[in-house]
């Protein structure tokens, strides 16, 4: 515990600015029912109305509460980007995982279908993928999991090659341990920490492209209070030198900012480069 | 030269294989539906004469391998069908627009390059210094600006606040090419925005990595002056990573293009497939889709092909 606690103290300041933005972010999220000043869906005025005391960022297209549905958009936004970057690293670290451990055909099998995918851009395999099974939220996830996975896929088997060619995992494979065993006890354990910081990145491109999806209207529907759809519904107000179009958008890269500062402080460590100065 | 030759040979062949698999991908990907495409499409109101018509529209009526060589035929004779949306030929649709993406592309790149090289170069050089790691911050913030973020930025500032610029990109073949340009600029500079990063911090890995090899140190060991390591030793070794990183984001730029698109209203392919997506037309997103994976898988198989060819030690192989 006390290790943890001087690592993040010796963290540099990106890191540190990062990892503070982070926390507001998660403490907005789980409370927004708490902190919001109305609710997600209400619609309590004019659309477009000014910021005021009353509405402190003003209200949206349909009179709904820019602020309230800003803090709601957290909540929508993060958590999805973070089911499905979990979902999608479950099943693509765990096939990297036995492709490294097993090799063979079923390596060769895997390794080409996650080149195929990996061959089409991301962004047009989504629309072509929504634009046949629809925008409903468990085709968004799905189809975001089949394309971050195979990402997962190619660092969990490049970084579990490594591993699996160490002689204590061939010892464990004399011993006649199972592969959940190898997998979870030799592997998995030594491949944590690159892994890790592999999360926080995917979660970044996750994250901004559930974003750019529901910006295209084509991601988070409505009502759901959404970041990336919030610019879009919103957008007209730029054309009146108004900002708060821009706010969501900010909101979102700021957070991807925090996260990939930390990521990028995680991947210098773990890649045990020291300073020169 | 033989033996470079059989290489990219090879990879040449993948490509292809690659871009028979998708093409095979985006054709079928419609038989993943639980009922059919039609069905999908009309949803619960259908009434059987409409399914049945929607049905012969899509060739649903035709066994599959046959439409799918007949799908693949056309797209490579340009006769694509016609859209279910307003009923007009895809080729005539995409045509006009296809040249657009390209030109507003294009020009993204020409900014691009340049730039993202020598700021990519220079923070090699300089690595660890104060430049070098204000770039670094600098890139790893832009990274993670979603793309419509900075292209909302530049119009609040550029077309707004100063006026300089159009907001809304509308260009038309009627156009002059400088009022192209001048129509396309905004666009184009947040598309580099988003490139230059990636392009800038790939750059700089490529060229550390170069820096650090033995040969760099034994010659700077012999004395020899910086500027001379550089242009002698380091520039012609570099150039297949550099050509390496300028065609991967060359790919980006394909994808970065459609939401770039869509904020400036620009009359580009994105735009359409967005469009077409958002109507379930979807011949139409098969079709912007073949071309977006067919560029993107070019690019990617020139930057292979290119790297080999210019990497000496495939000259002679063991």
């Amino acid at each position: 515990m006390q290790k943890t606690l001087k690592n993040l103290l010796s963290a540099p300041l990106s890191a540190k600015f990062g990892m503070v933005i982070i926390f507001i972010y998660l403490v907005i999220a789980i409370f927004a029912p708490l902190i919001a000043p109305y609710g997600e869906r209400e619609i309590l005025g004019k659309a477009y109305e000014l910021m005021s005391s009353e509405h402190l960022l003003g209200t949206d297209n349909l009179g709904r509460d820019m602020l309230s549905r800003l803090i709601y958009g957290a909540r929508n936004t993060i958590g999805i980007a973070l089911i499905t970057t979990a979902l999608a690293f479950f099943v693509g670290s765990l096939a990297g995982m036995i492709a490294a451990a097993l090799g063979g055909w079923i390596d060769q099998l895997l390794s080409r279908i996650v080149d195929i995918f990996m061959s089409i851009p991301s962004l047009i395999f989504a629309l072509l993928i929504l634009s046949i099974v629809g925008t409903a939220m468990p085709y968004l996830i799905g189809t975001i999991v089949i394309i971050d996975s195979t990402r997962v896929f190619r660092v969990a088997r490049a970084t579990a090659m490594n591993v699996a060619a160490m002689d204590y995992v061939e010892v464990a494979r004399l011993r006649g341990e199972k592969l959940t065993w190898i997998l979870r006890k030799e592997i998995l354990p030594n491949i944590a920490a690159p892994l890790l910081a592999e999360f926080g990145l995917r979660f970044c491109f996750v994250f901004l492209f559930i974003s750019a999806l529901s910006f295209l209207g084509l991601g988070i529907q409505p009502p759901t209070a959404d970041w990336g759809s919030m610019v879009r519904d919103n957008a007209t107000l730029i054309s009146y030198n108004d900002i708060t179009p821009l706010i969501p958008a900010a909101a979102i890269a700021l957070l991807t900012v925090a996260v990939n500062f930390v990521v990028d402080w995680m991947l210098h460590k773990s890649s045990g480069l020291k300073d020169v100065n | 030269m033989k033996h470079i030759l059989k290489i990219v040979a090879q990879r040449i062949a993948l490509g292809l294989l690659t871009l028979f698999v998708i093409s095979l991908m985006i054709a079928f990907g419609v038989e993943l539906l639980p009922g059919d495409l039609a069905q999908e499409i009309l949803g619960q109101g259908a009434t059987p004469e409409g399914l049945r018509v929607l049905r012969l529209q899509l060739g649903l009526d035709i066994p599959p391998h046959i439409r799918y060589l007949d799908w693949l035929g056309g797209m490579v004779t340009g006769d694509m069908g016609l859209s279910l949306a307003n009923k007009r030929p895809i080729s005539e649709l995409i045509g006009p627009r296809l040249s657009n993406t390209l030109f507003l592309g294009g020009f993204a790149a020409l900014i691009a390059i340049p730039v993202a090289l020598i700021l990519g170069i220079l923070a090699a050089l300089y690595r660890n210094s104060l430049y070098d790691r204000s770039v670094n911050i600098f890139t790893l913030t832009s990274i993670s600006f979603p793309e419509f973020f900075i292209a909302y930025i530049l119009i609040l500032f550029f077309a707004i606040k100063l006026g300089w610029f159009p907001g809304i990109s509308n260009i038309s073949s009627e156009l002059t090419f400088m009022d192209k340009l001048y129509r396309t600029l905004l666009p184009a500079a947040s598309l580099t925005l988003v490139v230059v990063a990636h392009m800038m911090r790939m750059t700089r890995t490529s060229i550390i990595n170069l820096l650090s090899s033995p040969y760099i140190e034994m010659a700077r060991l012999k004395g020899i002056k910086p500027l001379r390591i550089i242009t002698r030793h380091a520039l012609p070794n570099a150039l297949a990573p550099i050509v390496n990183v300028i065609a991967i984001n060359l790919a980006y730029l394909v994808v970065g293009v459609v939401i770039v698109e869509v904020v400036f209203v620009y009359p580009g392919l994105g735009q359409l497939l967005v469009d077409s997506v958002s109507k379930r037309d979807v011949p139409v997103v098969q079709a912007c889709s073949m071309i977006f994976a067919s560029v993107y898988i070019l690019l990617n198989l020139s930057a292979d092909i290119i790297s080999i060819v210019t990497n000496p030690r495939l000259l002679y192989p063991r």
